[in-house]
């Protein structure tokens, strides 16, 4: 007896309630279930959609005389709940690696990790350290493959190899793109700005960690879904190295100290007759 | 929206790309190279999704690359413009590559060729074609100044025409273009068109 399957129609409560469990073994006709929604062809869309976070965070990196400066904030966000402060969006791939995490954490997280252990088995087959374009592209590839079901990265690869210092950014869309500068999340806009205005090749390490820490600082005022730790990573040719980790509260003050308002009337006390 | 446009002239073929990789209201990049070389004389501009794009080019590079391996002769430009499109049209109805392309190259015994592959697969020999909201400029142009005898020099004329016509009156105009010729002495890069130069890096 064939079951015609009406719950793709039905917009709410399904038609049966209990099956029977002999009639199922029996019943010869193939069903399979449909979602129970109104927009039928949208849904997988809409779901996609849904899986899918707005990259909430601002991270950027950049290239200069003395290596590569890469720098994140700390915040998740999820809608209008901050859900954690204190996120570590600079993922150590190896000791001369690093990327950055915006999109969804669990998939930058796992991936990156992936991206490590691809390294390392390169490195052992290979007896010699895997480059940072090499690194980016196996990223870049696995990401495409996936494209379309939903996950979501934004990330930057950051390394010293045989050539130099080098810097990609690899998304999700399975984009890969080479460059000196990129800023990386909802903040990057403000980040840009600030990056871009103060930029030159020739700094020193503490210049571009300044410019770097400053550039975040700007992006978590501006930009709601980035606050919490500004951190700053710097990847010279030993390797990369934590420069620092400041709150970007903390921040504002240092930038922006408190000046005591001047007073134009004072209340005084009136002495008693 | 990424603008690619070519033409057909006396004893060659031009392409030429705007350069900026762009996500959503964010220039990542500049000077983006989008004409891949695919062999000595051959040469293909594409424009479309970020990664479809890189991927899907590099794919067909290395298959021309490989078919060059396998048969000691290298692929006609036709035989490659069909391969490419075969490829679109058998991913499309499955996992479709969002990428318009516009193929050139010069064989000896055809002289120089230009073919048009939009992301539906369709295939179409051409003296000039153009993708993207610049294609609004640019056809019209080239459908007003183009003569099939061209000089390289009028070509040229022609296609800084269009960029000029594209930068002032595209509202999301892109900034910088590179230009690439394909004629009997092999596909090269002609020049860059750029009115933003990112912060150059001296070379280590």
């Amino acid at each position: 007896m064939m079951k015609i399957d009406f719950s793709g129609l039905a917009a709410s409560a399904p038609l049966c309630g209990n099956t029977d469990e002999l009639n199922n073994e029996i019943s010869t006709g193939q069903k399979f279930e449909l979602p129970i929604a109104d927009d039928f062809d949208g849904f997988q869309r809409e779901a996609v959609q849904m899986v899918k976070p707005a990259k909430g965070t601002t991270t950027l990196a950049f290239i200069f005389k003395e290596g590569v400066m890469v720098a994140a904030d700390s915040r998740a966000s999820m809608g209008g709940y901050i859900s954690s402060q204190s996120v570590k969006k600079i993922i150590e791939i190896n000791p001369y690696m690093l990327g950055t995490m915006a999109g969804g954490a669990a998939d930058c997280q796992f991936w990156h990790r992936n991206l490590g252990i691809k390294c390392r088995l390169h490195e052992l087959a290979n007896k010699r350290r895997i480059s940072v374009t090499g690194a980016s592209k196996l990223l870049a590839n696995i990401l495409y493959s996936y494209r379309g079901m939903g996950l979501s990265v934004g990330t930057m690869i950051a390394g010293w190899d045989e050539t130099g210092p080098g810097l990609y950014y690899v998304d999700s869309e399975g984009g890969r793109l080479k460059g000196t500068r990129f800023s990386v999340g909802s903040g990057s806009p403000y980040a840009y700005g600030v990056l871009d205005s103060g930029y030159r090749f020739d700094m020193s390490v503490e210049e571009g960690a300044e410019l770097a820490r400053r550039a975040i600082y700007h992006a978590t005022f501006r930009d709601g879904a980035s606050g919490g730790v500004a951190s700053v990573y710097h990847v010279g040719p030993n390797g990369w190295k934590k420069l620092s980790g400041d709150d970007v509260g903390e921040l504002h003050y240092m930038y922006y100290p408190v000046e005591p308002a001047s007073v134009e009337q004072e209340m005084t006390e009136v002495s008693g007759s | 929206m990424e603008s690619v446009f070519g033409l057909v002239g006396k004893d060659f073929a031009i392409v030429a790309a705007d350069s900026s990789a762009v996500h959503s209201i964010l220039v990542h990049k500049t000077n983006e190279d989008k004409i891949m070389l695919l062999d000595s004389h051959k040469l293909m501009g594409a424009s479309g999704e970020t990664g479809d794009r890189a991927q899907f080019t590099e794919y067909i590079q290395k298959n021309v690359a490989l078919y060059q391996f396998r048969n000691g002769i290298p692929l006609t430009t036709a035989a490659a413009a069909n391969f490419t499109r075969g490829e679109l049209a058998t991913a499309l109805r499955k996992n479709p590559y969002m990428v318009n392309i516009i193929m050139a190259g010069y064989d000896k015994d055809v002289g120089p060729s230009l073919y048009f592959i939009d992301y539906i697969a369709s295939l179409h020999k051409l003296d000039k074609a153009a993708f993207g909201y610049g294609s609004y400029f640019a056809l019209s142009m080239m459908d007003r100044h183009y003569r099939n005898d061209m000089t390289v020099e009028e070509a040229i004329d022609l296609v800084d025409k269009i960029i000029m016509e594209i930068r002032s009156r595209l509202v999301v105009a892109p900034p910088n273009f590179v230009i690439k010729i394909v004629d009997k002495d092999g596909a090269r890069e002609y020049a860059w068109r750029e009115s933003i130069k990112d912060a150059p890096v001296p070379a280590a």
